[in-house]
């Protein structure tokens, strides 16, 4: 695929490393897209990187990603500025089965920069809220500081989203939940015989959350993962972001743990 | 109004355990209110009792010179809060502060001991389910320690 011209009309900066970006297609074609995919983003010469959108699938004519800037791809794209352009390609991959969740209690687990690829799924769920059960977002981040969209956790809890935050470590001045994810799952009151589970942060968060819901009864087929491996191409052939079996730009991001969670214990792998 | 034992074989720490045992350790607790902010144990300090949260959130600190009190976890409805009790040499290795209103079951960890040396089979359970509330601990710091949230080597 060719990438295609963007143009940088916001950005904001969430953390000390974290930016917001809002870009529009020159083209002036929507961008439409399905909570959970992702594209390939590239800012001059630095080379390309998969990046979740993190912006609202009901609001296609704007393309939001939030970024972390960590090697020389992403500091590139943060180093970007309003009115200067982007290459994009996509929207790759496999979304949130957001269909098939409907009329279940859902808990989302989100892990530091794992959140924003949840955002898109969060809104659209927010957006049609009659169609879910509890819909319960457990939120952890490194310290207060490193909370992300922390503007919106608020409306989002208006709008029917229960919501549980906890950091790694804070100071006294921090009012809530203090340690790992995990210990936010006694606090939701979580009913798991029906419950549906969807995650993203880094693998190891990802796979403790996941294996103390399965000791709390939920099943592996009902929990997704989103997964990052070294995507280059987006599209299944180049065989970067293999894992087992799957082509994770093809096949995931979003994953069934059931399916990926055997792959993830094999050793450099 | 619930009886101190009801309201205590209804947590996940004393749920199980014989009635005869829940009135003994019954009978070394009261309830207690604690307001945001108060100091419930102190670091360094005689280490005669432990709580039981039936509301609220408290936070075990730890003060680091040049850094003020550094919060490493909190404890909410449900949990028992300090182990230290048990265990020689029975003193607090954390400060303990209420986050917010708390509504508390104190017990008396001496009154408690007293009753386990006497009773062994009450010390076993007791002592089995402090020992499984450690290791959950445990595995959750070890979890905490590995700070997944932390800088990764650059890649991308």
């Amino acid at each position: 695929m060719v990438p295609a011209p963007f143009e940088v009309l916001a950005k904001r900066q969430d953390t000390e490393d974290t930016w917001t970006l809002e870009l529009e297609p020159r083209s002036g074609e929507p961008f439409e897209f399905a909570p959970g995919q992702f594209t390939m983003l590239s800012a001059g010469g630095a080379g390309e990187v998969p990046m979740s959108i993190s912006g609202d699938p009901d609001q296609p004519e704007r393309l939001v990603h939030t970024v972390h800037s960590l090697g020389l791809a992403t500091q590139a794209v943060c180093a970007t500025e309003p009115g200067q352009v982007l290459s994009v390609r996509g929207p790759f991959g496999r979304p949130w089965p957001l269909e098939a969740l409907e009329g279940a209690d859902v808990v989302i687990a989100a892990g530091g920069i794992g959140l924003p690829p949840l955002r898109p799924a969060i809104l659209r769920m927010l957006a049609h809220r009659e169609r879910y059960g509890r819909v319960v977002l457990l939120y952890s981040a490194r310290t207060p500081e490193q909370l992300l969209f922390t503007d919106e956790l608020a409306a989002w809890s208006e709008r029917g989203l229960e919501l549980l935050v906890t950091v790694d470590s804070a100071g006294p001045e921090w009012r809530g939940h203090v340690g790992v994810v995990t210990r936010l799952i006694r606090p939701a009151k979580l009913e798991t015989g029906t419950l549906v589970a969807m995650s993203c942060g880094p693998e190891v968060m990802m796979r403790f959350m996941l294996a103390a819901l399965a000791d709390d009864g939920v099943r592996s087929d009902r929990m997704f993962v989103s997964m990052e491996r070294n995507m280059q191409c987006g599209i299944g052939l180049c065989g970067h972001c293999q894992l087992g079996p799957k082509l994770l730009c093809r096949d995931g991001p979003v994953c069934v743990w059931s399916e990926i969670a055997p792959w993830l214990s094999v050793r450099e792998l | 109004m619930r009886m101190i034992d009801e309201l205590i074989a209804a947590t996940p720490t004393f749920a199980g355990l014989e009635p005869a045992h829940l009135e003994l350790i019954a009978g070394c607790a009261r309830n207690e209110h604690v307001a945001a902010g108060a100091l419930l144990m102190r670091e360094g300090e005689a280490a005669d009792r432990f709580f039981l949260i039936r509301h609220g959130l408290v936070a075990l600190e730890v003060d680091a010179p040049g850094r003020g009190a550094m919060r490493i976890q909190t404890l909410h409805e449900g949990e028992v809060v300090g182990w230290s009790w048990l265990f020689a040499p029975f003193r607090w290795h954390e400060d303990v502060r209420a986050v917010e209103n708390c509504r508390l079951v104190s017990f008396d960890g001496t009154c408690l001991r007293g009753k386990c040396e006497d009773d062994h089979e009450l010390g076993y359970q007791l002592m089995k389910r402090f020992a499984a509330t450690v290791i959950d601990r445990l595995q959750e710091t070890r979890f905490q320690l590995l700070d997944v949230y932390g800088r990764a080597p650059a890649s991308a």
